[in-house]
Order: structure tokens, then C-alpha cells, then sequence
């Protein structure tokens, strides 16, 4: 009888009844739209608001930072600032507690709120990012600085924002140095500029006395390295942007151009001529050791480190025309990767590592571009009359160049704008600059 | 001996019942692009023979289906007119067969006079397969065959995952609410997988992320980013666009969603 049992229920649990394997669908593709988010204005007691206006002239400080965060994700692509007539929540009270079926109501994915206050001279800036479908708080952060720096507060929360829901570092609490130009294309006055990458608090490092070109960041600290000209010679200089100080990179005997500095920013790799000759030099700035690297009659120029410092792409003439080359950082293993129709120049490699950005002319167009480190899959993002000088933005997502247009329908006159594209090559935007501007390149995070 | 005979019994029962399950391969279907979503449902759809008879039993229950599958009889009368006069034997044969099959005559009268209720008693049930492929008579009779489905083929018929169509529409719609963060390293493991908990219309009772323990590893900050947006998806999406019928089928659901071929351009 026992063992009936036994047996009954042996049977009973190893036979299914009837049994459902689960189902899984792959879900491989997705869209690309900009995400909805929407910034509410960030909250403010009257006695705090009542002083930043004293102090920073501005009706309404907390709005104002909204406003910024709301541009940097509009110019990104990625995000789409919903707007503030839509919502339904007033901003201090969606601060505590938002209402999500209201921020749902208007189909935002993600909701920012903040509050600012100002206590013991200082401004305070708190805020919250909420995931709105799952009704949970993502992120809070505060950031306490002084009143002046609201800005930068702006740009750094948009930059947490951005990376905690692309899963990339941001890259909007940067900065670009660009040649700032005015007059007449023969009589040109350039000048170095800095600005915030949005555009605002420009300053200018040098007063338009002497030609300066090709500006280059310090990955690591705001030193810059530019082209001068001292004693009607092309040099490569150095600046200090913080107390101003500037010197000449090395005593060569003939001129030096192209500089860039290493990924660890202790050294500045350049082009030095000579009898008609241009090869790749590094200087360490330590020491100030000099080291040759390419050794060929051709025309080496433009070298660009890789983020890891152990390769060095460059462009020269040494097959007849110009293209674009790798080597390993001591200058062996010298390979060309450029191969399509046309003449590459200026290459720089992604901070990320995985592609060299180029300019190329072909059939009287310039255009920007992106290949892969080996060369394949080459990518043109965007088209003109004259543009060049791709630079990556600190997360290697966006290139910022400059373009120059005519200025009239004749075709007359002439202009230089910065403009940026990102990598899908959808997203390009005009930079805007107080006058024309040429030559830029993007800072690294400064809140690193 | 009584334990040996049980034991093979057992054995017996349990490779009748489960192995034609072990032996079925998943079936490996290409990544389709649904423009019409509809259209595509609707074609895969159309009952084909050997379903008639579930078929035929749902109409039985659903009274004014009935109704709208009465319909067809209608057209074979309008062929009747259109049809191109053919030798006498061949006329007979047709209508040897018609007769067979229906009277469109009698049926469209009937149609006309009774109540709906009248009408059910109208319904044939064999003939609704002939009805619905008409390009083949002898559909019917393999129909009536058919009829006699094996416990074995019922139950494959019940676990097999989502048709194509029904596979095909889900999916377009997940893409559509799937915003993928762009700034995801695309050389990574980027698939995350959610279980999810189904009402019968589709809503979303539960989500479950299999590899919960990724969210928060040191590193995989790209991981976390990625599942939030999966969720976010389900989220925006629900209802979610399941089958009509098979509840038992798909009330719990795996979506595996993978990115690396959207980053990787």
C-alpha cells in the first residue's frame, strides 16, 4: 500500500502535467529619438532669491540654471527639453514630491528638479533625477560654490544627468580655445579666445600683435600649447591660462608647428622643417629632451597621440600624396590606413580610442570624417565648401571644426564659424562665437 | 519486478509525453523589418486546415462571428453568373460537387429569412475549412481526418512560442518605446534580460532582471544604464501586444534586449 503511494507520487511529480517553456524574443533594435526630459526651474526660498538677484543681476537664478541644463541637452541631440508651459507641477512642490502621472501626463521619460539657496555667501544647488515611468528618484546630488560659478553648476549637473542615463561621461563643464579673427581676410587680426562650450564667458589670452594658430589643450591641467611666430619664425608656445605665462617650446633652427600634447600631458609631439624637410619631434617638458620620431624625406605632419599614449597617427606625403598613418609611439611600425579616393589631412584620435577623425579633399570639397584605427570603415560626416580641424569633445562623442562660408549670394566676403557634429551625423550645430573663429579645440572635463 | 514494470511504465509515460518536447528545435528565424504590422498578422493568421477545427469551435461559442463567417456563401453565389459555360458532364461534376460541399442557393435563402439563432443551425462545421481555402476541395476532406488530433500534436501546438506575426508585433513595438542610450561602450556584453509577468491584455504585472547582480558591480555602471532604459521601455509600451488567445502560453515572457547592433552602427 506503502509503496503505491510512493509510486503514485513519484509518477505525480516527474510527469508533467502540461508544461510551458518560456517564451524569449530578442528585442535587437531600438530608436534612436532624443529622449523626453523635462527640467523644471530650480526652486528658491524669497530670501535666497531676493539676494542672487542683488548680487548676480539676474531676476531668477534657479530658472536660469534650468535654462542652461536645457540647452547643453537640446545641443546635444540625445535629449529632448520639453516645454516648461506644459508642466503642471509647480517647481518647489515637484522637488519634494513630483506628481509623476502629471510629468507622464506630457510624456516626459525623465524629470529633473533642484532647489537653490544662498547661505553664508556661498550658493548651494541641490537637485534630483527622477525616472518618471518607474515613479523613482535615479539621482540627487548638491554642489555648493560661489554665487559667480552658477554657470558651471548648470554644465555639471548636466553632466551627471547626461551619464547616468547614456552610460557616457558628459562633456558639457568644458571649455574651447579657439582663434578669435576679425578684418579683412588680408589683414586678419587673431587672437586666442576661451569660452565655455556653450558659448558664454569668453576671454581673450593674447592681444592679436603676433599671427597665433592651431591652439591645443593639456588634457590634464588648462596649460596650452599654440603656433606663434617669434622673430618672423613659425614656434610652437606654451601658456599658462590660469596666471598667463607663456614661453617658447625649444630653440630649433628651423620652424616647429602642429603641436599636441601626450595623453598624459607631459610631453608635446610637433612637426620641426627644415631645407624643405618636415618630420614628427617630441618634447618632453620635464627635461626638455627632444626626441626625433619619423626620419623620411616626405612631409610628416599633424601627429595626434592615442588616449593610451603607445600609438601616433599622422599624416604625410610619402606615398605621393597625402594620407594618413599609424606608428607605434617610438616611431616604428610606420603603416598607412588611408586609402580612399582623395587627400587626408589633420587626423586626431578619439579620446575613446577607437577612431582617428580626419579632414579630406576630394574633387574641391572638404569634408570631416571618422575612420577606425585600422583605416576600415571610414565614415564622412559632413560636407563643405572649406572646413577642417576636427577636435573630440572628452567623450569622444562630438567633433568641433571650423567651417568658412561666403558671406553674400554673389559669393563675396567671407566668414569662419565653429560648428559641431556629433558621430551619428544627424546633429550639426553652429557654435556661437563673439566674432569669426578658427582652429578649436575642446578642454577635458574640468570638474574631474 | 512490480518496481521494474513501474519504473518502465514511468519511463514509457514520460518519453511519450515529454520527449517530442526535448526534440524540438527552437525555431532560428531571421530579424524581420514590420512596416504593415497588421497586414503581416493578418496573413499568418488565416487558418489553414488542420487548426479548422479550434477554429470551428470558437465560431460555435461566438454568435455574431457567426454571422460575419456566414458571409462567404454569399460569394459563391456571384461566381455562379461569372462562370465561364463548360460542357454538360463538366457542369454536372460541379455541381455534383457543390452539392457535396453546400447549396449557395439554399444557403443565401436561409440566410435572408431565419433568425440568427436559426442560423447556427445552418452551420456546418465541415465545410467551414473548404469555405475559408477554397482553392482546394480536398482541404475538406483532409479536414475530416484531421480532425482526429493526437494528444502529442495538441500539445506541441500549444508550447511553441509566438507565431511570427504575433513575435513580429511585439517586437516592433518595443522598438518603438526602446530609446537606446547611445553612449554605451558597444564592445561590451550588452544584453539584459527581463522576465516579465503578463495580464491577459497585456499589461505588465511584474519585471524581473535575471542578472540583477550586474546593476550594481563596480564597472558596469553602462549595465545598470541599459536595464533602466529596457525597463523604461516595457514601461512606455504596456499594454503589450500579445496574442488574443494562449494566455497559459505567454503570461510569462522573456525579453532579451540587446543593443550591441544598434551602437555598433
Amino acid at each position: 500500500m506503502n509503496f503505491k503511494n510512493i509510486l503514485i507520487t513519484i509518477i505525480f511529480f516527474i510527469i508533467p502535467s502540461k508544461s510551458f517553456a518560456l517564451i524569449e524574443v530578442d528585442i535587437t533594435r531600438g530608436n534612436l529619438n532624443p529622449l523626453p526630459i523635462a527640467i523644471s526651474s530650480l526652486a528658491s526660498d524669497n530670501s535666497s532669491k531676493t539676494q542672487l538677484t542683488k548680487l548676480l543681476k539676474i531676476d531668477d537664478v534657479g530658472l536660469e540654471i534650468s535654462k542652461v541644463i536645457e540647452n547643453n541637452f537640446r545641443q546635444s541631440g540625445l535629449f529632448n527639453p520639453l516645454d516648461k508651459d506644459s508642466f503642471l507641477q509647480k517647481p518647489d512642490i515637484a522637488h519634494l514630491k513630483p506628481r509623476f502621472e502629471d510629468w507622464s501626463l506630457i510624456k516626459a521619460q525623465a524629470l529633473i528638479t533642484g532647489k537653490v539657496t544662498y547661505t553664508e555667501e556661498k550658493l548651494r544647488v541641490e537637485f534630483r533625477l527622477w525616472d518618471v515611468l518607474a515613479a523613482k528618484e535615479m539621482m540627487a546630488l548638491a554642489f555648493t560654490t560661489v554665487p559667480k560659478n552658477w554657470r558651471r553648476v548648470g554644465h555639471i549637473i548636466s553632466d551627471k544627468v547626461y551619464e547616468r542615463l547614456t552610460g557616457e561621461k558628459g562633456y558639457f563643464d568644458t571649455r574651447i580655445i579657439y582663434v578669435s579673427e576679425k578684418g579683412p581676410k588680408t589683414q586678419r587680426i587673431k587672437k586666442l579666445a576661451i569660452m565655455d562650450q556653450d558659448g558664454y564667458n569668453t576671454k581673450y589670452l593674447t592681444l592679436g600683435n603676433e599671427l597665433v594658430l592651431t591652439p591645443r589643450f593639456n588634457p590634464t591641467n588648462q596649460m596650452v600649447t599654440y603656433l606663434s611666430y617669434f622673430r618672423n619664425l613659425p614656434r610652437v608656445y606654451l601658456l599658462d591660462i590660469e596666471t598667463g605665462i607663456q614661453e617658447v617650446v625649444g630653440d630649433f633652427p628651423g620652424m616647429t608647428f602642429a603641436p599636441r600634447f601626450s595623453p598624459n600631458g607631459k610631453k608635446i609631439i610637433m612637426s620641426f622643417a627644415m631645407d624643405g624637410n618636415s618630420d614628427i619631434y617630441t618634447m618632453d617638458l620635464e627635461n626638455r629632451i627632444v626626441e626625433r620620431i619619423t626620419n623620411h624625406p616626405s612631409i610628416d605632419t599633424s601627429p595626434s597621440y592615442s588616449p593610451d599614449g603607445k600609438f601616433i597617427t599622422f599624416n604625410s606625403d610619402r606615398s605621393g600624396y597625402q594620407q594618413i598613418y599609424i606608428m607605434k609611439s617610438d616611431g616604428s611600425n610606420v603603416k598607412r590606413i588611408s586609402f580612399g579616393k582623395g587627400l587626408y589631412g589633420t587626423p586626431v584620435w578619439s579620446p575613446r580610442g577607437d577612431l582617428i577623425a580626419f579632414t579630406k579633399l576630394h574633387k574641391g570639397k572638404f569634408y570631416i570624417g571618422v575612420m577606425r584605427t585600422d583605416g576600415k570603415g571610414e565614415r564622412l560626416l559632413t560636407e563643405n565648401y572649406y572646413q577642417e580641424a576636427p577636435s573630440w569633445s572628452p567623450n569622444g562623442r562630438v567633433l568641433i571644426f571650423y567651417r568658412e562660408t561666403k558671406t553674400d549670394s554673389k559669393g563675396e566676403g567671407f566668414s569662419a564659424k565653429l560648428w559641431s557634429i556629433d558621430l551619428t551625423g544627424y546633429n550639426e550645430r553652429l557654435v556661437e562665437t563673439e566674432t569669426d573663429a578658427s582652429d578649436p579645440s575642446w578642454s577635458s572635463l574640468l570638474s574631474n | 519486478m512490480i518496481i521494474s514494470s513501474g519504473f518502465h511504465f514511468m519511463l514509457i509515460v514520460i518519453a511519450t509525453l515529454s520527449l517530442p518536447f526535448l526534440a524540438k528545435k527552437p525555431i532560428d528565424l531571421p530579424p524581420l523589418v514590420s512596416v504593415e504590422l497588421i497586414q503581416i498578422t493578418d496573413k499568418t493568421n488565416i487558418p489553414f486546415a488542420p487548426k479548422a477545427k479550434k477554429i470551428i469551435e470558437k465560431i460555435k461559442k461566438e454568435e455574431e462571428k457567426l454571422v460575419s463567417e456566414q458571409a462567404p456563401p454569399k460569394k459563391v453565389k456571384k461566381e455562379k453568373p461569372d462562370a465561364i459555360p463548360l460542357p454538360k458532364d463538366k457542369n454536372e461534376k460541379i455541381k455534383k460537387i457543390e452539392e457535396k460541399k453546400q447549396n449557395p442557393e439554399k444557403i443565401d435563402n436561409e440566410v435572408k429569412q431565419v433568425s440568427e439563432f436559426e442560423k447556427k443551425e445552418i452551420f456546418d462545421p465541415n465545410n467551414i475549412a473548404a469555405l475559408i481555402d477554397k482553392s482546394k476541395e480536398q482541404l475538406a476532406e483532409t479536414n475530416v481526418v484531421d480532425d482526429k488530433i493526437t494528444q502529442s500534436q495538441d500539445q506541441n501546438m500549444d508550447i511553441s512560442g509566438l507565431t511570427l506575426s504575433e513575435e513580429d508585433a511585439l517586437k516592433a513595438q518595443i522598438f518603438g518605446c526602446w530609446s537606446i542610450p547611445l553612449g554605451l561602450p558597444y564592445n561590451e556584453n550588452l544584453l539584459v534580460r527581463i522576465k516579465l509577468k503578463l495580464k491577459p491584455d497585456g499589461s505588465v504585472v511584474k519585471t524581473e532582471i535575471l542578472d540583477h547582480a550586474r546593476m550594481n558591480k563596480p564597472g558596469q555602471g553602462f549595465y545598470k544604464v541599459l536595464a533602466e532604459s529596457a525597463l523604461r521601455a516595457i514601461q512606455l509600451c504596456q499594454p503589450l501586444r500579445v496574442p488574443t488567445t494562449g494566455y497559459e502560453r505567454w503570461k510569462d515572457l522573456q525579453l532579451n534586449f540587446d543593443a550591441r547592433e544598434m551602437l555598433e552602427g
